[in-house]
Formats: structure tokens, sequence, C-alpha cells
């Protein structure tokens, strides 16, 4: 049975009419929404678009309106069980001030099956954490490494992460992204991701999903988002033929427009200026800035 | 002919591996309390530790008092008291430790935000809230009864090398103070009145504890103040406050500690039937049972705070 259910890719997350409202304000508003396993999602959305209000229904931590499924299982009444087959992060300032880190093993080791203690330690040897420290002790990097250890050391099928890297410095982030690539993904593992810093992700991304109040408002995989989606940094001379072609957004720079087009062949850009791939924060800018209906007048 | 077996063994001890009993999760979660909150033992270990300081310097005047005590019956007094209270010193501490632990234990994990930490793990509400309960109605108990007992015996150490140094003989202290019979006494006090008679009590400041959003101390106090206040306005009648006295001082009849007279050395006060057929007893459990579901609920419901 265990190897029919490797072969096949299966549904990890999928949600249809997913609601959640707190008092009048709608936080989730009806989202659909399917994540197969193996993938690597990034949910990028602005301040109080709905991205931790999601996780937090995956994760069975609030109560929700409309179907949502995690690994086969409901994640509000079934909390329990499905945290054996799910990590995380949802913050970096949760593990309890007063554990010790030996105590933490311990306790992961007595509660969670998946729970690999000799991983654990072999990943805090890396570190300069020592094992009689209590997390009070350590530095913001250093228990966000902790915690980041714990979890590496648990063979979940989904890991989710909810701004693991808010307030830590550059070199921890690359080292955190790199270790979660290098050390953590596997294929079979399932990571959902959110993150001001899109652009220290979107290398490791394979998929990206943009939440605007409440609702998704896009989506793609990142083979996708590289084929179709252009941006040109327009020669002066060239803008109005730039702008018959129909961008999806513009913005200026130093002086220069630089012009964002959906599905366009990339030969028919060449004359133009500078030809590259977008960054998601870019596109991020257009869709949600066209989505609220803003930014339209500025280009056409 | 061995591969299908072994490897059928094999796949055993992985689902065994695989599946961690709630029993063992609630071990590790009540373990977990202990290591957070060390006032558990601290405090009656400190306690205990300043009264055998007081004890010591009067034990050495032991045989001058006993000399001058009157009658067999102040001499049992003066013997017996000091064991009594020391008793009673250690629960009264440790009742004020249970009473702020209960308060403090689903609303710290809250606001420090650890509750995001501990729901990642696969360890249910019910659960949790029981491992919490388990501290006042279990291990609190059985802490007050292990540090008692070893107070008690370093102090009859002391009081018989005294008394033997001062030519009077320990005997005499061996016949007031029977330690096994008083032992008994002591732990089954300790297990009707302390845990199951008290149940409600901390069941209740658990579940203020899971439900107040800050200082859960005013909510577990407050309403009742109220609620007592206004029926006396209201009706001229006094039965919460009854009941209430009836919760913590009352107990049913047959415990040496309630009834009074604090005689400690005859076991043959101990009337578990009288405790057991108490209705009192049962009603407290059941509304026990009530408060700690609704703080399971609340647990699930209710995520750090600020979010």
């Amino acid at each position: 049975m265990a190897t029919l259910e490797s072969d096949e890719a299966m549904t990890c997350i999928e949600a249809r009419g997913l609601r959640k409202t707190f008092g009048r304000t709608v936080a989730l508003d009806g989202i659909n929404l399917q994540v197969e396993e193996g993938r690597i999602v990034g949910l990028i959305g602005p301040n109080g678009a709905g991205k931790t209000t999601a996780l937090n229904a995956i994760l069975g931590l609030i109560p929700y309106e409309g179907e949502l499924t995690v690994l086969g299982r409901d994640p509000w009444s079934e909390r329990g069980r499905l945290m054996e087959d799910v990590c995380f992060i949802a913050d970096v300032a949760v593990l309890p001030r007063w554990i010790e880190v030996s105590q933490a093993l311990d306790y992961m080791t007595g509660v969670h099956p998946r729970f690999d203690q000799r991983k654990a330690k072999a990943f805090l040897a890396k570190t300069s954490i020592r094992r009689d420290s209590k997390v009070r002790e350590l530095s913001k990097g250093m228990a966000t490494q902790l915690h980041l250890s714990l979890v590496m050391a648990t063979n979940a099928r989904l890991l989710v992460l909810d701004e693991p890297t808010l307030g830590l410095d550059i070199l921890f982030r690359k080292q955190f992204y790199d270790s979660l690539l290098n050390d953590y993904f596997d294929g079979n593992r399932t990571i959902l991701v959110t993150t001001h810093q899109v652009e220290e992700m979107q290398h490791i991304l394979t998929d990206v999903m943009f939440l605007n109040r409440g609702r998704i408002v896009f989506r793609c995989s990142m083979e996708e988002f590289e084929s179709r989606y252009v941006e040109v940094t327009v020669n002066p001379e060239k803008v109005a033929a730039a702008r018959e072609l129909r961008p999806m957004h513009e913005r200026q720079a130093l002086g220069r427009s630089i012009l964002l087009f959906d599905g366009a062949d990339r030969q028919r850009f060449v004359g133009l200026g500078e030809v590259r791939t977008p960054s998601i924060a870019d596109l991020f800018v257009a869709v949600v800035g066209n989505h609220a209906g803003q930014a339209q007048g500025v280009t056409r | 002919m061995n591969q299908p077996a072994r490897a059928m063994a094999g796949t055993r001890v992985e689902s065994r591996t695989g599946g961690i009993s709630e029993a063992r999760r609630l071990y590790w979660s009540l373990l977990r309390e202990l290591w957070e909150h060390q006032s558990i033992y601290l405090a009656p270990l400190a306690a205990a530790g300043v009264f055998f300081l007081g004890f010591a310097v009067r034990a050495f005047r032991l045989p001058a008092r006993l000399q001058a005590a009157v009658g067999l019956e102040e001499q049992h007094k003066l013997l017996q008291e000091p064991y009594t209270f020391a008793a009673l010193l250690i629960m009264g501490v440790t009742f004020v430790v249970s009473f702020f632990y209960c308060l403090d234990a689903l609303y710290g994990e809250r606001r420090d935000r650890s509750i995001l930490f501990w729901k990642s793990l696969p360890v249910s509400d019910t659960t949790t809230v029981l491992s919490k309960a388990s501290i006042p109605l279990v291990a609190i108990p059985l802490v007050t009864f292990g540090i008692t007992i070893v107070l008690q015996s370093l102090m009859v150490l002391l009081h018989s090398l005294v008394l033997t140094g001062s030519g009077m003989g320990a005997s005499i202290l061996w016949n007031n103070v029977p330690l096994w019979p008083m032992w008994a006494m002591l732990l089954y006090h300790l297990l009707t009145i302390h845990s199951l008679w008290y149940a409600p009590i901390y069941a209740w400041l658990l579940l203020v504890s899971a439900w107040s959003r800050r200082m859960p101390i005013l909510w577990a106090v407050l309403p009742l103040l109220i609620i007592g206040f206004l029926e006396k306005v209201a009706f001229n009648t006094t039965y919460l406050a009854a009941l209430l006295h009836f919760r913590f001082l009352g107990g049913p009849k047959g415990d040496p500690f309630s009834s009074g007279s604090m005689q400690m050395h005859s076991t043959a006060q101990l009337a578990p039937w009288t405790f057991i057929s108490n209705g009192g007893l049962w009603s407290g459990l059941l509304v026990a049972a009530l408060f700690l579901a609704a703080a399971v609920w609340l647990r699930r419901e209710r995520g750090p705070m600020g979010s």
C-alpha cells in the first residue's frame, strides 16, 4: 500500500470555499486551493491579506467555514493527529523561554513519533547552541536555529512556515533557505511559506500564490512564471512602441520606464530595451495593483 | 521461509514506533509542566528548610520543657504539636502553589505565544488540559506527601538524638509520635480532600486560566465576590458564600484534618465510606469535569494573545 501511495502525486492541501470572518471583517473570502505533495509554495500578500488566517486554518488553529482537508484530515477536529505529519514554525519567538535545549529534545522524542533526536543533535552540533542553554539565553537567531533543527529532524509531510525569517539578519536568512533546500526538502515533502522577503525565496519556490483581501488573486508554477512574464526596461525613444504591446504594468525607475508583460513572446521585445524575468515582488505589484483597480490609469 | 516472517516483524516494529500512546504523551506533558513550574517542589522545599531550622533551634530545649510539663496530656501535646504544624505548613504552601499554578497553566502559554509551539506538536487539547489538571490533582499531593514525610523523619531523628543525649531516652517520643499512622492519615487526607474534594476549585481556576485575556486572578475571584454581594443585597441570602465555605473548609466528616481536633495518630478515625457516600463529593467532581471540558474547548478555540 505504502509504495502505491507514494508513486502518485497526492493532494496535500485542498480547500473549497474556505471562509473566515472575525466579526465584520472578512479575513478569507471563499478560497479554493489545491496543493499537491512535493511542492514548495510561496503565499504572498500584503499585511492583512489573510495569509496567517489561511495558515492557521490549515494548521487547525482556528475554526472556519467551507471545506478543508490537509493530508486527508480535517484540521480543526483532528489537529492532534494531523500534527504527526505536519510541522510548523509560526513565528520565531514561540519557543517557550524557560525550556532547556535538552528538555525540548526529550519532550519532542516523547510526544512526536517522527522526531529523530540524533538528527536534531547533529544539526545543533553545527551551531553554537549548547545543550544546557535555556531558550531565554539564546539570541533571536539561535532560537530560530534551534526551532529549525527541531523541525528539520522531524520527518513530516507538510512544513508550514509563517514569516520564518522575520527579524533575522541577511546572513542567517540565506543559511536558512539553503539548509531548508539542501537538508530538508527531498521532493516528497510539501512546504508552504509566507514571507515579506520574497526575493530571497524566489529561487527555492516551485509555485507562487498571491493573496489579497482574503482572495487568491493569482497562482502559477515557477516554470510558468519564468516563461510567461517578461519585464522590459524600455529605451526612452521606444516607450510609445512598447506601450502598444499592452503591458500589464508600468513603473518608473531612475528615469526609465519598466514595463511588465504577460504571455508574451520574448522575441518581440528584443529591440525595445533590456529584457528579463521580473521578480515576484514586481509581478505582485502589477497583479494586486491592477486587481485593486489602481495603477491602470498610469499605464494607459 | 524466514523472509516473510522477518518482513512482518519489521513492519510491526515500524507501526509500533509510528504510534505513540496517549498515556505516553500525557506522561511527557506532565513532566513538561514540572520542568516549567519548578515552584511546585521548590516552594514546599524552601518552607520545609526554614521550618526545620526553627525546629532544630527549639529541639535542644525539648528535654527541659518535657520535664517542666505537667501530666501526660501536656507532654503529648508538646511532642505532637511540631509534627502536626509541619504537615499543615507544607499543605498550606502547596495549596497556594496549586492555586497560582492553575491560574497560569492555560494563560501563560497564550500570553507568551508559546501555545503556537505546543500546538505544532501532536498532543491534543484534551491531553494537554488533563496533564495540567493532573498537577494539582495528583502531582502536588504526592510532592506534599513526599516532602512532609522526609521533613518529619528528619524531625524525629533530631528529637531522638536530643532526647537520647539528654538521658531521657527516645521512647517517650516514639510513643507519642507514631509515624506510620500519621503518614497513612496524611496520605488519606491529601488524596480525599486536597485532590478529590478540591477538584472543582482547581478546575474552576483552570477554566478561568483558559478563558481570560488578562489578569486571570481577578476573573477567578471577582465574579464570585460580586455574585455573593448581589445575592446578599437582592435576596438577603448567603447561599454562594455558604457553598464556597463548605467547599473550602467543610469537607465530609471523618477526616482527621477537617474535624477540628487535628488528631493525627489514630487510623481508626478514617472513614472512607462516609467520604465516598457524601453527595458533595460527587456533585463537586461532576462540576470539575464540566469545567475541565469547557477548558479543553477553550484551549482549542483560543490562540495566542494579540492575534
